[in-house]
């Protein structure tokens, strides 16, 4: 835990990718500033909503966080220990204590193995019980999100999106994470089974009181996922604040602009909205 | 008249596990300078619906089976391929769901332009860059002369969009088709997207289908709205009036499981979830096909065995279920 209680707190994240050019001999010619100086905080048990346009630096971040890219500068302090000074045997037994659940349960499942072995793997790689105790564990896990455990010896492609993104998320809670960085969990879903993960990532954060950082361009979900919000664009934070105020009195034309530009279902508001959305027009230039 | 008119379409897709009904009584009409949104989940037949007007249903597996496509008079089922790629790109366009994709990467933005006007015009070569040039410029794509040599991979998703509907409207058409045009898209230039079309249908005077999963772009687009469903239309309504009183378990489903944009303390609660699956189309439920995920469906009035017809409930307003939201009982608390 960091001094204010937070379980993550990241201060000016930087992370560049180097652009190679020339054909036989290659050099770095520039690099891409990815993420440009973010500063956030998460406490325990809340969400904090990253939300932005693709190209925004939001994945990059969370993978930044979880160590699956390594940062070019900046601190990413967590349960009170700083991520980025640690050795690569502490950030393996860090990261059962940090997870991520993908945004498309088609490519980020292995197509051969099974859903039990799935789930079952993060226990085995860290070496969590027995075989037996941990076939019993992968049961329980399966039962917990809402996925039939009688299926465990079938693959994924025997069954819908939304039901793979179920595995994807017991896979996630294997190892009794404290934190999950949810990378647009359900961008690939259709909206009535969107519902249903939204509806069980929230069952979950309650029963075990997760953290989670939820990545998504998708400003209506992530609204209804987030204690926090924060905006990006091109690799920095323009905006952040509790959801409401974000989402209700934006500080910022970028924000504003972002949030008119979402067609909402409903006829009548679209009209106002529409006058809104063309007076920021300006904000927003399209390559 | 109706600028197109389509009755009782039925395309089928034979494979080895059997006969899908991707598309099984499918009618609508759309009016010259409307907008007809079909809006519906993965796999309900609305893409397989729009390729069926435009004749570009992989045949064989798929085929229409019954069913008249009326496009200014003339049944479009009846044509043959020669005769239907007349029709196609010069009365009536389609834009697809993915700019990147649905471009040529190895040819100039200039060579993909100027072939839709050599088909069905004969342009000469100055007329059709002179043209080519005009239509760019329509769809707001600055320094229009310059970009007109560029490859595809120098445009953003947005401006590679913009190509394509530039291509689509070339020859004037009268009815433009749009199959997911934005849900590629980030969301700001979703709404330009958006805006640009419908400016280009009012001043085409065209008639516009949109097909999408997203009800806020019906919202936002569609003068009528036809909700679909395995293979059927369950409701369909002028935009406002279907998002004030929708009557089809299904699609009050569906609007209830989306997460909201505006208001205080939109998070609290749940999202309502419909419970299990779409039906598998190769055999439906022979009743209505919403029965088995209805909250209202029951043994005793026949929605497992009898299809229910889509009847009007009110002028314009057509649902397919036994329990529309305003037949239905208040359920004594």
């Amino acid at each position: 835990m960091t001094e204010n209680g937070a379980l993550l707190q990241v201060r000016d994240l930087r992370k560049e990718f180097p652009v190679k050019s020339g054909f036989v001999i290659e050099r770095v010619s520039h690099t891409v500033k990815a993420v440009d100086g973010v500063s956030f905080e998460i406490p325990e048990g809340k969400t904090l909503g990253l939300v932005g346009e693709s190209g925004s630096g939001k994945s990059t971040t969370g993978y930044c966080i979880l160590q699956l890219l390594k940062p070019t500068a900046g601190s990413i302090v967590f349960q009170g220990k700083e991520l980025t000074k640690l050795g690569r045997g502490e950030i393996r037994r860090m990261r059962r204590e940090m997870q991520i659940v993908f945004q498309d349960p088609y490519s980020s499942l292995d197509p051969r193995m099974t859903v039990g072995d799935i789930v079952a793997e993060p226990l085995e790689v860290h070496g969590v019980g027995s075989k037996r105790t941990r076939r019993g564990r992968v049961r329980e896990l399966l039962d917990v999100v809402g996925f039939n455990p009688d299926y465990t010896n079938r693959y994924p492609h025997e069954f819908s999106g939304g039901q793979r993104q179920r595995v994807g998320v017991a896979r996630a809670l294997a190892l009794n994470p404290s934190l999950i960085v949810c990378d647009e969990p359900v961008s690939a879903l259709d909206v009535s089974i969107q519902a249903q993960i939204l509806n069980l990532l929230k069952d979950l954060q309650r029963d075990f009181g997760l953290t989670y950082l939820f990545i998504s361009h998708d400003l209506a979900v992530v609204r209804s996922m987030s204690d926090h919000i924060a905006v990006m664009k091109d690799g920095q934070i323009v905006e952040t604040g509790p959801a409401d105020e974000v989402y209700e009195r934006p500080k910022e034309e970028y924000t504003r602009a972002l949030l008119t530009a979402v067609p909402v279902p409903d006829p009548r508001r679209m009209r106002d909205r529409r006058v809104e959305r063309r007076k920021l027009r300006h904000v927003i230039a399209e390559a | 008249m109706a600028l197109l008119k389509v009755e009782n379409l039925r395309t089928h897709f034979f494979t080895r596990e059997g006969v899908v009904r991707a598309v099984d009584g499918v009618s609508f009409s759309v009016e010259a300078g409307k907008t007809l949104g079909i809006v519906g989940e993965s796999g309900c037949g609305k893409s397989v619906t729009a390729l069926s007007l435009m004749g570009l249903i992989p045949k064989p597996p798929a085929r229409i089976v019954e069913g008249s496509v009326t496009f200014q008079g003339r049944d479009l089922t009846t044509l043959s391929d020669r005769e239907l790629e007349d029709v196609r790109g010069r009365e009536m366009a389609m834009i697809f769901q993915d700019p990147m994709t649905s471009l040529n990467p190895t040819l100039r933005i200039r060579t993909q332009m100027t072939e839709v006007l050599d088909r069905h015009f004969g342009y000469s070569k100055d007329d059709a860059r002179k043209r080519a040039v005009e239509l760019l410029e329509e769809v707001r794509i600055p320094r229009a002369a310059e970009r007109l040599d560029d490859y595809p991979h120098r445009f953003s998703g947005g401006m590679r969009q913009r190509v394509m509907i530039a291509i689509a409207i070339a020859c004037n058409p009268k009815l433009l088709i749009a199959d997911e045009p934005t849900t590629a898209l980030d969301v700001t230039v979703q709404a330009e997207i958006l805006d640009l079309l419908d400016d280009l249908r009012r001043e085409h005077e065209m008639g516009m289908i949109i097909i999408t999963h997203d009800m806020g772009v019906i919202a936002e687009t569609a003068d009528e709205v036809a909700v679909m469903y395995a293979g059927q239309i369950v409701e369909q309504a002028p935009t406002e009036e279907l998002f004030d009183n929708p009557e089809h378990p299904y699609t009050e489903a569906l609007l209830g499981a989306l997460p909201q944009l505006e208001g205080e303390n939109v998070r609290m609660g749940r999202l309502s979830s419909i419970p299990g699956r779409p039906p598998d189309l190769i055999a439906p439920p022979e009743g209505c096909r919403f029965a088995p995920r209805c909250p209202h469906a029951n043994q005793s009035d026949g929605c497992v065995e009898h299809l229910p017809e889509l009847r009007e409930i009110r002028p314009g307003h057509r649902v397919r279920s036994r329990h529309p939201a305003s037949e239905r009982e208040a359920v004594p608390a």
